[in-house]
């Protein structure tokens, strides 16, 4: 009797899971797919270094990258996505979108709680779109300040009415960029000073148990869980281990059993991939996908001539950059699209190094070379972001010196880069951004002449202005034909590769690292950011 | 010791007169540095708009004019309170008191390991100088002194962590081992090992060269003879007349390291992921969490001061020649 309610238990588990993460092609990376074969056991505990420290865990307030690993846990949103970043359900059982493209409907899993117990529904989502996220979540509240109306029919159906086309709506539902919020303990409080904040409430699949400041945040097995029998793993640790050299090392003794985004410097990875007991992989960054770049300031001469950005462009060797010094992650980057992100055209040949060719724009702009052989002097200033972009800082001040160009390096911390760079107080930086999956959300943000703004990070810095850019940014965004839509982005792209308003160096990877005990860690384009609802411990 | 209460009283009038200027000094220091919190957590954010920055400073009261934050600040202090994080949504003295444990204990274990270690190693190289286990401490002291810090914690752990598996690498404890009472204390001291003795190397390198030198300066002046010549036992000459003379410098020096004790190591701290007051400082550097780095800057002037007054009073225990005043 106990042995077949055991098998069944199991096999209602597994088939569960088929339905619910079908993510689980052949397409996932081969560690992972063995995974429904075998029979999943539940129990265990998984170890996964958390760095920095998150100031928070209330998702809608702090999307920090390490908020989101670990808050990706214990929140959840309407859908997310796979590594094709097209989308899948999470509180979304099914959506439909009109064939006008301006009505989403939403159906919802009518058995999910929050950690405490409450019912979720229709009204959280309401709560969530129209009030809280709006008023603290800058990404969101861009997003739902499209929607004419959010409406909620009954008690699991959400409807959301744009003003206007924007296919990109349906990728701004991933948990990070709109996570689902409890009405019932925010409604009508002071949201960034609610005391709920401390103890966050979710529906995921973990519960925040314990977090002690410095040290670790411990994430416990959610018994209520509306997935029955999920999740496996009854215990999920972050520890906070500073040192990129001691986080090394702990992953290599086995001490933590997950790593990554920045965790492992990229000069460590080689040595750990050889560490046997170690998987690496570089997928489950599709959605945030980030291009890094030198950002030019163009309100700067000589930068605002586009020759000489070109100049800057043919007298790198981007190659050399990801060989040498992010250690082969990443590809070189074609132009401003990820080539994971939707609209990408596959046809644009990046730039390669021509020292000839940049002394000749340079020439042609009458920059001579003077006594020392110097035609212009920049002023560098490296992102404050580890020790890899202090190295690609070196790098560039000894190639662009082949070409005569000079460059003055300038050290900051995190703060005063970001106060420098957002109040355009600086001539050339390096910086890479997210694209969240579509053009329109994490692309063109950086291009458009209408997102210049003074004293806001991430937003037209550089202040590059082209009407057409704008035109085709604008159009596209709300273009319904998926072949009209992609002639547009294609057309944009050639335009900014040829105005070269940054000078575009890779398409970022980011190492993760996982012990092979544990099974079904990347799933999806979210990646480690995901809820591991469906993650398992091999059995001994 | 008649002395003893003016010259408390005396100490305490000028301890508030310091710590005002502290306060208001660190407080312009930190906020000349450029950015400020919010700007920072949009930096972090990866996305953000005017309102956004707009919303933050206006909840960490940033948008009032500095001499007003200055007051304000100043005000709070004086009735005991350091303050609100926002960015970590807690009250400043509840973030220090977290750490204090963890600090205390590794700083602390790393003192006397220092300074009893140091003191033991650098008598043994003065009676036995010129002679080979003089040298061979004065090179391993000099080793230790010049080697960096982080360094050292890195291969202490690649040896007895990674290789030989004996000691665990970082933390406080063994987390989710539910360990109580005398197994809990145990485990904690495997995790104190590494960072103690990383630590504890370098300030008994220190004490070892200092006392060796104090000592050979003082092992050759008349008291030292005139007690030889009365025929007193060797290890009575050392411990009591040339140890006593020769050890005040080393009091002064650990006096002011003592002061120090409350702000941790960052270097050790980050090494070994230990969850002290080192670390909390220079995060809060990093973020310009202004309210928790003033409220260390703080906790810790008042150590160096306390410190600094039981320093004076060793002094008088050990040299009875030496008197307190005002």
């Amino acid at each position: 009797m106990s042995f077949i309610s055991y098998r069944f238990r199991h096999l209602a588990a597994a088939s569960l899971l088929a339905l619910a993460v079908p993510a689980l092609s052949p397409s996932v990376p081969s560690f992972i797919s063995p995974a429904l074969a075998a029979d999943p056991a539940r129990g265990g505990t998984m170890n996964i270094i958390v760095q920095p420290e998150p100031p928070m865990l209330q998702l809608g307030l702090n999307q920090q990258g390490p908020t989101q690993t670990v808050a990706g846990k214990i929140y959840q949103g309407l859908l997310t996505y796979d590594e094709k970043l097209d989308p899948l359900p999470s509180l979304a059982k099914s959506w439909t979108v009109s064939d006008d493209g301006l009505t989403y409907t939403f159906k919802l899993h009518e058995n999910v709680k929050w950690h405490d117990g409450k019912p979720f529904t229709s009204k959280d989502v309401l709560f969530s779109t129209t009030k809280f996220l709006p008023e603290v979540h800058s990404r969101a509240r861009a997003n739902f300040a499209r929607c004419e109306s959010i409406t909620a029919p009954d008690d699991y159906t959400v409807v959301f009415k744009l003003k206007e086309p924007f296919p990109a709506f349906i990728r701004a539902f991933e948990v990070a960029s709109a996570p689902m919020i409890p009405a019932h303990l925010y409604e009508g409080t002071d949201f960034r000073n609610n005391p709920a904040n401390a103890t966050p409430i979710g529906t995921g699949p973990f519960k925040l148990k314990e977090w002690v400041k410095g040290s670790y945040i411990h994430l416990v097995r959610n018994e209520d869980y509306y997935k029955p029998g999920l999740p496996y793993l009854d215990n999920i640790y972050f520890r906070v281990i500073p040192d990129a050299a001691s986080r090394a090392l702990a992953l290599e003794s086995g001490q933590v059993d997950q790593s990554q985004y920045n965790d492992i410097e990229p000069f460590d990875v080689a040595r750990l991939k050889e560490v046997k007991s170690l998987n690496f992989t570089t997928k489950g960054y599709e959605f945030v996908a980030p291009v890094s770049w030198l950002e030019i300031n163009h309100r700067v001469k000589p930068l605002d001539d586009k020759r000489f950005r070109k100049a800057i462009m043919y007298a790198i060797d981007r190659e050399f950059i990801r060989d040498k010094i992010w250690f082969g992650l990443g590809n070189v980057a074609s132009g401003p699209f990820n080539s994971s992100t939707k609209g990408f055209d596959s046809s644009i040949v990046p730039y390669a190094k021509n020292v000839d060719k940049a002394k000749a724009l340079l020439d042609e702009m009458g920059l001579k070379p003077d006594a020392k052989g110097v035609r212009a002097t920049v002023k560098l200033m490296p992102m404050p972001y580890g020790e890899t972009w202090q190295r690609l800082g070196e790098y560039l001040k000894q190639s662009l010196k082949q070409v005569g160009i000079a460059v003055v390096l300038e050290s900051t911390d995190v703060a005063g880069w970001v106060q420098r760079v957002s109040n355009w107080d600086y001539e050339i930086t390096t910086n890479f951004t997210y694209q969240y999956g579509d053009p329109a959300l994490g692309v063109s943000r950086t291009y458009v002449s209408d997102n210049i703004r003074k004293g806001v990070m991430f937003s037209n810095t550089m202040g590059y202005s082209n009407p057409k850019v704008d035109e085709l940014f604008a159009a596209a965004a709300k273009e319904n034909d998926p072949a009209k839509r992609q002639a547009m982005y294609s057309e944009v792209q050639k335009v900014l590769v040829d105005d070269v308003p940054v000078v575009w160096l890779l398409e970022m990877q980011f190492p993760t690292f996982v012990s092979k005990k544990f099974n079904n860690v990347i799933t999806t384009g979210i990646g480690v950011n995901e809820s591991y609802e469906s993650v398992y411990l091999s059995k001994p | 010791m008649a002395g003893l209460v003016p010259f408390l009283a005396g100490r305490m009038v000028k301890a508030v007169v310091i710590l005002f200027a502290i306060v208001v000094l660190n407080f312009l220091l930190v906020h000349a540095a450029p950015g400020d919190p919010a700007m920072v957590m949009a930096g972090e954010a990866g996305a953000a708009d005017a309102k956004f920055v707009e919303q933050l400073r206006e909840q960490f009261g940033l948008n009032k004019p500095l001499h007003e934050q200055l007051m304000t600040y100043v005000g709070t202090v004086a009735q005991g309170d350091l303050g609100f994080s926002y960015r970590q949504q807690r009250p400043v003295w509840d973030l220090i008191a977290d750490r204090l444990p963890a600090t205390l204990m590794l700083t602390l274990s790393a003192f006397v390991v220092a300074l009893v270690g140091g003191i033991l190693l650098g008598t043994l190289a003065a009676i036995n100088s010129g002679k080979w286990s003089d040298s061979a401490i004065t090179v391993v002291a000099l080793l230790a002194y010049a080697t960096p810090i982080y360094w050292v914690g890195l291969m202490l752990i690649l040896l007895f962590s990674v290789s030989l598996g004996w000691l665990p690498a970082f933390g406080f404890e063994t987390v989710g081992a539910g360990l109580t009472g005398l197994d809990r204390l145990g485990d904690i001291l495997a995790h104190l090992v590494l960072p103690v003795f990383t630590l504890g190397l370098f300030y008994m390198a220190v004490y070892a060269r200092m006392t060796r030198a104090s000592i050979l300066e003082v092992r050759d002046m008349d008291f030292v003879k005139t007690a030889r010549a009365k025929g007193l036992r060797e290890s009575r000459i050392v411990f009591g007349h040339i140890l006593r003379n020769a050890i005040l410098p080393v009091i002064t020096v650990a006096g002011v390291q003592g002061g120090h004790l409350i702000g941790g190591s960052i270097l050790v701290e980050t090494v070994f992921a230990w969850p002290g007051i080192g670390r909390l400082a220079f995060d809060a550097v990093l973020q310009r969490d202004y309210q928790v780095l003033l409220g260390i800057f703080f906790v810790s002037s008042v150590m160096v001061i306390v410190f600094n007054i039981l320093t004076d009073l060793v002094y008088t225990l050990v040299d009875p020649r030496i008197e307190v005043a005002k």
